[in-house]
Formats: structure tokens, C-alpha cells, sequence
């Protein structure tokens, strides 16, 4: 299943970031993947990185906390608060790393046609120099990723 | 600069948006500073104050008629910004490539389920 270039990225104003996605499934069972623990597991995080502590209270008011692991061994921890629940159509939610100041504001917008999912997430940051930083890192690891597909790439080249 | 300076003065320069409107004029051509303050209700010196935020971050270069000096667009440093945006899209395409084969095996077990059920 090759479906690479469908994310897109923008950023339209100095302080947001937003993907847009399409997924090939209802949107009852993408809500499903984005807030059930058992599922975030399954395929939330960079390569090589895996959701070791996934814990959800999907209600207003309630929160999530996810832990990531490296390669490595690297730990890095997510929290977040809702602020709105309306499943399987939106989501509202603060967001804040451990290891990064400043709290950002995810919406999430799922818009379902011909059996097919569009997301839409529109992450607000509380300054331009937050959103930077947080694209810079972006950067630093998609490029790894990229040199890793490059790498697998060779030996069939070869 | 370092290429990470570089793109720090890239994205100060894009933050503001008289600095974004003069981009998008001269991406239609060249133009003068005069030419470039008109549709701005800004002075000529602060319109050559966001021309030198431009031309520090390197988005825009002067042009060889010594009357005009006339502004032009360049494009390398939009391109790095492209970069750095490519590489947060494949951070997340990553994840989203698990996602699409986790999809695909929930609707296929929906569709057992159903047909068990008939």
C-alpha cells in the first residue's frame, strides 16, 4: 500500500502548524485509533519508538499521558488536558512535552466521505519561537528516518 | 551564518506580514523601492527597514540598475524552509504508515464480524 505525499503540512499563520490526512476507513474507527490506548500503540511515534506508558481519560476535563521510548533508550513524555470531546467528529485538547516549555492547542477534525477519513489538525503554539523549535526537531528527525529508508534502500540497489 | 541561523533569520523575516505581502509582490517580478511602499500607507524608510530584514535573511537581493536598485525575490532560502518542513511531514507520515495498515485490519475484522453475525 503506497500512498506516500498524502500528508500535507502548512503553516498559515506564525503560530500553527497544520496536517491534513487522508485515511482509507470510516471515521468512527480513525477516532478509535486516535483515542483508545490499546490502538495508540499500535502506531503512534517516530520509527524505531514505541508508546510505553499510554494511559487516556477520554472526557472533558480528563487527560492523557503518553511516554515514548528510543532506540536508544531515550524516554520522552507527552500530557494533555481535553477540552472538548465529540466523537467521532472533533476533538479539542491542550498539549505539553516534558522536556519542552509551553502548552499548545490541538484540534482535531474528522470529515468522513465515500467510506474515506480527512483529518485535520491544526496545532496552536504560544509563541512563533515554540512552533520553530518544535519544526526544527521535526526536521532532525525526519531526516533520520529518511536516511534509514535510504540505508534499506542500498542493499537492493547493490 | 549556519544553516540553522540561516533558517532562524528566514522564518523572523516571514514572521511579519508586510515582510510576507512585499514577497508575494515580488514574486510577480521585480520592483523599486517607490514602487514597492505604494500599496503599503508606510513611509519610504520603513518600508527600507523590512527590505533590509529581507535582504539580511536573504529573500530578496538589489539589482543592477544604479537608479532603480530594484528588489528581487530569492527563492533559496523559502526552498530550506520547504526542507524543514518535509522533514516535520515525514515524522508524522512515519506514524501515519502504521496507521493506514492498523485501519485497514480493524475494517477487515468489522467485516468478519458482520458476516459471523448473519
Amino acid at each position: 500500500m503506497k500512498n506516500s505525499g498524502t500528508l500535507k503540512v502548512t503553516t498559515p499563520t506564525d503560530r500553527e502548524i497544520v496536517l491534513t490526512r487522508v485515511f482509507d476507513a470510516p471515521r468512527r474507527l480513525v477516532f478509535d485509533a486516535f483515542s483508545k490506548p490499546e490502538l495508540l500503540k499500535r502506531w503512534f511515534g517516530p520509527r524505531g519508538w514505541s508508546l510505553v506508558v499510554c494511559e487516556v481519560d477520554l472526557k472533558v476535563g480528563g487527560g492523557f499521558r503518553f511516554v515514548l521510548r528510543g532506540p536508544d533508550g531515550k524516554e520522552m513524555g507527552m500530557r494533555g488536558v481535553y477540552r472538548e470531546i465529540v466523537p467521532p467528529d472533533r476533538s479539542v485538547h491542550m498539549e505539553s512535552f516534558d522536556d519542552y516549555p509551553g502548552e499548545s492547542q490541538v484540534t482535531a477534525i474528522f470529515v468522513e466521505q465515500g467510506g474515506k477519513t480527512t483529518l485535520t489538525a491544526t496545532v496552536l503554539y504560544p509563541s512563533r519561537e515554540v512552533r520553530d523549535a518544535v519544526l526544527k526537531s521535526g526536521m532532525e528527525h525526519g531526516a533520520a528516518e529518511s536516511y534509514d529508508k535510504l540505508a534499506e534502500l542500498l542493499p537492493a540497489l547493490a | 551564518m549556519s544553516p540553522s541561523q540561516r533558517l532562524d533569520a528566514t522564518f523572523a523575516a516571514l514572521a511579519d506580514p508586510t515582510r510576507r505581502a512585499i514577497l508575494a509582490r515580488l514574486s510577480s517580478g521585480e520592483a523599486s523601492v517607490t514602487q514597492l511602499a505604494k500599496p503599503f500607507a508606510m513611509s519610504q524608510p520603513a518600508i527600507s527597514k523590512h527590505l533590509k530584514v529581507l535582504e539580511r535573511a536573504g529573500l530578496i537581493s538589489r539589482g543592477r540598475d544604479a537608479q532603480r536598485r530594484p528588489r528581487r525575490l530569492e527563492a533559496r532560502p523559502l526552498a530550506e524552509v520547504t526542507v524543514w518542513l518535509e522533514g516535520y511531514r515525514q515524522f508524522w507520515e512515519g506514524s501515519f504508515k502504521r496507521l493506514d495498515a492498523l485501519l485497514y485490519e480493524m475494517k477487515t475484522k468489522e467485516k468478519k464480524g458482520a458476516r459471523t453475525k448473519r
